[in-house]
């Protein structure tokens, strides 16, 4: 059995950390789920500034982890972890996730900014961020109910350079003032 | 080493006559098993999981979880109140309904005396409970027969706090009380321990205490390792930022003996060191039941498993997870029980639907507060390589410095972790 695998991993180049040469592999579930005790089990989030990874796409979080393992995307923990996993492993990961059912919170937000933020959303951001936010265009994140402090967090990032914005993202964002996106990230934390 | 012999063997048989073989017979029997049934001991970062994800995995398997207590109260972000950046244990407390309403875990909370192994019994002051299988995460003991002049009393006195609840608030309360002007001396024993990070954390956070409180105050740490355990660097790095002439850490010094008349430890047996509160930490071993089931190896300490599925390498179809296992370079800490307590449902899922077991992937992270806005992380990436849990080279590792996203982070992570421990 160990002899098999290992010609296996060989074979198909999947396993490049010694580390595992000899285990069977984890299942998408496995490796999901050791995720949860940050992102919450089937990656709906309670605590505010961690992201919820249910229903994000494939694509989402494949992008994420490998640029979170480059170090092109800031974070704190979150690169010295993708550090630990393949791009196959990033792969059963976003399958996992893309299968879970959007986890919708409920968040103390200003109706005010909430209603000015919808009509933002609409005209400026719906064209990846689908059925507002409850769907992403490719690697565009799903922002449906979303933590706010979350959203404001990585909005800060993108404002500082520290994390690259997409050229579209870009050319919506950068002409709008900090009063409209925070009532832009207010109507996504929003979304049910 | 004869006390401590002695003083194991005194354990062993309290322990053992308070399940009475004779009596394992004549207990009545709980809750009689129908169909595939597996017992989960203790209702903390480990237990808690491992009954949930059975749950969620396996809607067939019954799941009895014992704990003694009707809640949990976490230690991780327990020093946060000893420090007084938390009002109180609230936000660290939970309850196990949602586990029983949401996924039908049947919780009963009692206190197990025994385990027949054999027999694939537990006892619980509540009454027998049969099982297939049976996950132990019970967390840790003290061997306070390694301290000379250690007895009953001496935690009401020179508390460990080192299981939060009433130990915490008590060490809290005499920090409250102390004069300005006093010295705290916190011991910290020979790992390995729970939480190698904790002991540190804590002396940051009562010299935060101090510094806003009692600035004429300090804190001696008897430390009976070489060096600090874990995050060494950043902790020292925030110690002179901020608590220069404050703290006064002195490695190598073992604490082998107290006197509680006049207050002191006693390094080594012959230097003393006074303290108006003192934090004894002793050195630990696997929880009592742990002990009292034959779980414990060679060491008599902790439990050696099957690194890929937590099963026991001494008795079959027990698993031992969180502090009391020997889990390879996982640590014990409370996302390592986490982590853990999923590896070993999903494999006793697998096993019960004669299955092949599952390839091993395991996470830690774990954030220390150094004051009450900056916190540092430790975090690694897990794999099993010939048949042990090791660290994923090229992953993991400590963050670049102190910083307020740190601490940010890290409440998040109390809020999901004992969310997904309580829902």
């Amino acid at each position: 059995m160990t002899m098999k695998w290992k010609g296996w991993a060989l074979a198909t180049g999947v396993l490049t950390i010694s580390a595992m040469a000899q285990a069977a592999p984890p299942s998408a579930a496995m490796l999901s789920n050791a995720c949860a005790g940050c992102h919450g089990t089937n990656g709906g989030s309670a605590g505010p500034s961690m992201p919820s990874l249910a229903m994000q796409s494939k694509e989402a979080i494949v992008e994420a982890m490998k640029k979170f393992k480059s170090g092109e995307r800031p974070s704190s923990i979150m690169g010295r972890l993708a550090k630990g996993y393949s791009d196959a492993d990033f792969a059963a990961m976003g399958e996992y996730f893309s299968k879970q059912k959007l986890h919708v919170t409920s968040q103390k937000l200003d109706p005010a900014k909430v209603k000015k933020g919808a009509s933002l959303a609409e005209n400026n951001c719906g064209r990846c961020h689908l059925e507002d936010g409850r769907e992403g265009k490719d690697d565009s994140p799903v922002m449906a109910s979303q933590w706010l402090p979350y959203m404001q967090m990585q909005m800060d990032l993108y404002l500082d350079g520290s994390r690259k914005m997409p050229e579209k993202m870009a050319e919506k964002v950068k002409p709008m003032s900090k009063e409209d996106l925070d009532a832009l990230l207010h109507f996504y934390a929003s979304v049910k | 080493m004869t006390l401590d012999r002695r003083s194991f063997l005194k354990l062993v048989g309290a322990g053992a006559g308070a399940a009475g073989l004779p009596l394992i017979g004549h207990a009545a029997e709980l809750m009689p098993k129908a169909g595939k049934r597996v017992v989960v001991v203790g209702g903390g970062y480990g237990g808690t999981i491992a009954a949930k994800y059975i749950r969620m995995m396996d809607k067939n398997i019954e799941v009895v979880l014992v704990e003694m207590n009707d809640h949990f109260v976490s230690c991780p972000f327990s020093n946060l109140y000893i420090g007084g950046i938390l009002p109180d244990l609230k936000e660290l407390t939970i309850k196990y309904d949602k586990l029983a309403s949401n996924h039908g875990v049947k919780v009963v909370q009692a206190e197990v005396t025994g385990i027949d192994a054999a027999g694939h019994t537990v006892t619980t002051s509540k009454g027998t409970l049969k099982y297939d299988r049976l996950v132990i995460s019970p967390g840790i003991d003290f061997r306070t027969e390694e301290i000379e002049g250690y007895n009953d009393k001496t935690s009401d006195l020179m508390p460990h706090a080192w299981k939060a609840g009433p130990q915490t608030t008590l060490l809290r309360k005499q920090l409250v009380d102390m004069k300005d002007g006093g010295t705290v001396v916190l011991s910290v024993p020979l790992g390995p321990f729970r939480c190698p990070p904790g002991p540190y954390e804590r002396t940051s956070m009562i010299a935060h205490y101090l510094k806003t409180h009692k600035p004429k105050s300090k804190i001696i740490v008897v430390d009976a390792n070489p060096d600090i355990v874990s995050k060494g660097p950043l902790f020292k790095k925030g110690w002179k930022k901020y608590y220069e002439g404050i703290i006064d850490y002195r490695p190598a010094k073992k604490v082998t003996a107290i006197d509680a008349g006049k207050m002191n430890v006693l390094i080594e047996g012959i230097e003393e060191v006074h303290g108006d509160v003192i934090n004894l930490i002793p050195p630990q071993r696997a929880a009592k039941i742990a002990q009292v089931a034959g779980l414990v190896g060679d060491d008599k300490k902790w439990c050696p498993v099957n690194q890929a599925t937590f099963e026991s390498t001494l008795h079959k179809d027990i698993h031992v997870i969180g502090d009391s296992s020997i889990a390879g370079a996982m640590p014990k800490s409370g996302y390592s029980a986490n982590s853990e307590a999923k590896i070993c449902a999903t494999n006793i899922v697998a096993m019960m639907n004669g299955r092949e077991i599952v390839g091993l992937s395991g996470i830690n992270t774990c954030y220390s507060y150094i004051t009450d806005k900056e916190a540092v992380s430790v975090a690694a990436v897990y794999a099993l390589a010939d048949g042990k849990i090791a660290g994923v080279k090229g992953a993991g590792g400590v963050s670049p410095d102190l910083s307020t996203t740190e601490a940010i982070y890290a409440h998040s992570w109390l809020k999901n972790i004992l969310t997904e421990m309580s829902t």
